[in-house]
């Protein structure tokens, strides 16, 4: 195995914190199917909430964009040599086709330059032939962006963010 | 009496898309002009730490914004029987980090050509003139081979 392999633990750890402590990502029941270093290939399964055409069946483009926000997070992660917060800076999406009704999406992002407070990304969408893609994206994301605690985060903060969002419950709309 | 056409129903249109309902997307509807609601939830956030919405919901408010904007421009009377226009690209600057609380979103057409418009959108939460992001897109209104297009 090859120094830019990750280990199976460290996959294990980035689906733990980075998907089942993400709300959104948990929602969409997205899935770290593969990711090594500075790279990464997430999954949404196809679901009939996330249409965004009633006529077609066709998922909506947001999904698509909510997906490869969160896989270049995952990649830009994965190319820094320690965690830390980041933030998306910008994110530029470009439509391909359609995604087929019924079929899973993908998502592989590569994060193929890091600088001081940079981090730059590109990914593509696709069912199943990477080559005939979706969608491909450009993003730019700021690094330690917040002094707040990182996302890859300790149980003790987990919980105290989960006691946050149930004591905010009551407030939501 | 003006002889106006009747205003489309967006916020109807909305609800019949379930990743809109998903997101608890509403519209808010006054005379001329449109404000797209992203009502918050738990399964919005993105960052649980700070906390913050996740930066795909955010990309996907604006681009039910710019959405419902066209919509709003172009349809008559049933706009949830006429085609959607669809996204051909679509940047979004992240300006701020969102707030667990609603956010408000507002779209301008830069440009209206036959098939493709250019569309702005801005997302807000409780100070419009402290946006949290915004984008900018292209949107393809009809296939180029629909004569309805011309």
């Amino acid at each position: 195995m090859s120094e830019d392999q990750i280990s199976e633990e460290h996959i294990a750890l980035m689906k733990d914190v980075l998907i089942q402590h993400v709300p959104h990502a948990r929602a969409l029941g997205m899935n770290v199917v593969n990711a090594k270093r500075g790279e990464a290939w997430l999954s949404v399964p196809y679901d009939e909430k996330l249409v965004g055409n009633p006529q077609t069946g066709v998922i909506h483009g947001g999904v698509i964009t909510s997906l490869l926000d969160n896989a270049c997070g995952i990649a830009v992660q994965l190319a820094l040599p320690a965690r830390m917060s980041i933030a998306t800076l910008d994110l530029r999406i470009d439509y391909m086709k359609p995604a087929t009704p019924k079929l899973d999406l993908t998502a592989h992002t590569h994060c193929y330059k890091v600088t001081t407070n940079i981090a730059f990304v590109r990914g593509t969408a696709y069912h199943t032939d990477e080559d005939d893609p979706i969608a491909t994206c450009v993003g730019t994301f700021m690094l330690a962006a917040n002094r707040a605690v990182p996302m890859p985060i300790s149980p003790e903060a987990a919980a105290e963010a989960i006691k946050f969002l149930e004591k905010n419950k009551d407030g939501k709309a | 009496m003006s002889e106006k056409k009747t205003p489309p129903d967006i916020n109807a249109l909305m609800q019949a898309i379930p990743y809109a309902r998903f997101l608890g997307i509403t519209v808010d509807q006054r005379g001329n002009e449109i404000t797209t609601v992203m009502h918050f939830k738990e399964e919005l956030i993105g960052n649980p730490v700070l906390p913050a919405l996740h930066g795909g919901t955010i990309g996907a408010f604006l681009e039910t914004t710019a959405i419902a904007q066209l919509a709003f421009e172009f349809s008559e009377g049933d706009a949830a029987g006429s085609a959607l226009p669809k996204p051909i690209g679509l940047t979004i600057d992240y300006l701020r980090s969102g707030k667990p609380v609603d956010t408000y979103g507002r779209a301008e057409i830069t440009k209206q050509g036959r098939r493709v418009a250019t569309v702005r959108a801005e997302a807000w939460q409780d100070d419009r003139s402290r946006p949290i992001a915004a984008a900018h897109g292209h949107f393809l209104l009809k296939p180029a081979d629909d004569p309805a297009g011309s």
